[in-house]
């Protein structure tokens, strides 16, 4: 699966006209994640999940920030994302299926707060831009 | 027997009532075929898919997301038991149209982002936990009966 330069765009002027409301958008995938998954808990024993948890907002601002990062630097999300794929891979250890279940979280919250962004066509760029990043982080595990 | 909550129940409800049948089905159908576009190997009679716009405009892909969502609502009124209401469709999903279930879940959760562009803030956490149990009960449904 491979970006096409107008996935390229399209994911780039998403995050663009998201703009500051990222870190709130991570705080709010991580919520619903919590929420409609409830098995992606067990990854976070070590936290206080209630609803408008500091530890949650802060990951999710940690979450945001490596997507804004990973669409700045497009042409090459394995290079913007190699540290945060070594951490996966050795440390964190989260279970692949759990990539596509942020995913569509994420895909959610812009659908909640900004349905306009989100046209058929936007949708299937962060789609497929939303895999690349859990393949990324994925990709040394074994 | 999946199990639902008193709440689980309303929130189904509640969105469902609100939801229009023949524009969230073409909706959902149109993104499908666009954000998956495998998925068009079942509709190579519907004619011009070459788009998202001509997917989009489709007579036949809002007819056919029409009749799907509105199969779905069978669910929605047959919550305590969805695999009888499904057992049929599932044969047939085998049988005649050949349709990996993946596909099914695919669906769903595609359904759910629609639901989530319409709703706003009102599909709210607990309402989008409710709402993938139920396509995620749909898929399995739909698949039960394959071998």
């Amino acid at each position: 699966m491979v970006l096409s330069a107008a996935d390229k765009s399209n994911v780039k002027a998403a995050f663009g006209k998201i703009g500051g409301h990222a870190e709130e958008y991570g705080a709010e995938t991580l919520e619903r994640m919590f929420a409609a998954y409830p098995q992606t808990k067990t990854y976070f024993p070590h936290f206080d999940l209630a609803k408008g948890s500091a530890q949650v907002k802060g990951h999710g601002k940690k979450v945001a920030a490596a997507l804004v990062e990973a669409a700045n630097h497009i042409d090459d999300i394995s290079g913007a994302l190699s540290k945060l794929s070594d951490l996966h891979a050795q440390k964190l250890r989260v279970d692949p299926v759990n990539f596509k279940l942020l995913g569509q979280c994420f895909l959610v919250v812009v659908a909640t707060h900004n349905p306009a962004l989100l046209t058929p066509e936007v949708h299937a760029s962060l789609d497929k831009f939303l895999c690349a990043v859990g393949t990324v982080l994925t990709a040394k595990y074994r | 027997m999946v199990h639902w909550t008193a709440e689980e129940k309303q929130l189904i409800a509640s969105v469902w009532g609100k939801v229009s049948v023949e524009e969230c089905g073409a909706e959902a159908l149109a993104r499908l075929l666009i954000v998956y576009p495998w998925t068009q190997r079942f509709f190579s009679n519907f004619g011009n898919l070459s788009s998202p716009t001509a997917i989009i405009g489709n007579p036949k892909v809002r007819a056919h997301g029409k009749k799907v969502l509105t199969s779905f609502g069978e669910a929605v009124k047959n919550l305590d038991n969805i695999k009888g209401t499904y057992s049929k469709l599932s044969e047939l999903h085998c049988e005649k149209l050949h349709v990996d279930p993946e596909n099914f879940r695919l669906l769903g959760d595609i359904l759910v982002i629609v639901l989530a562009a319409h709703f706003g803030r009102d599909f709210t956490p607990a309402c989008q936990f409710a709402w993938q149990k139920l396509v995620g009960v749909v898929a399995h449904a739909l698949a039960h009966k394959y071998h």
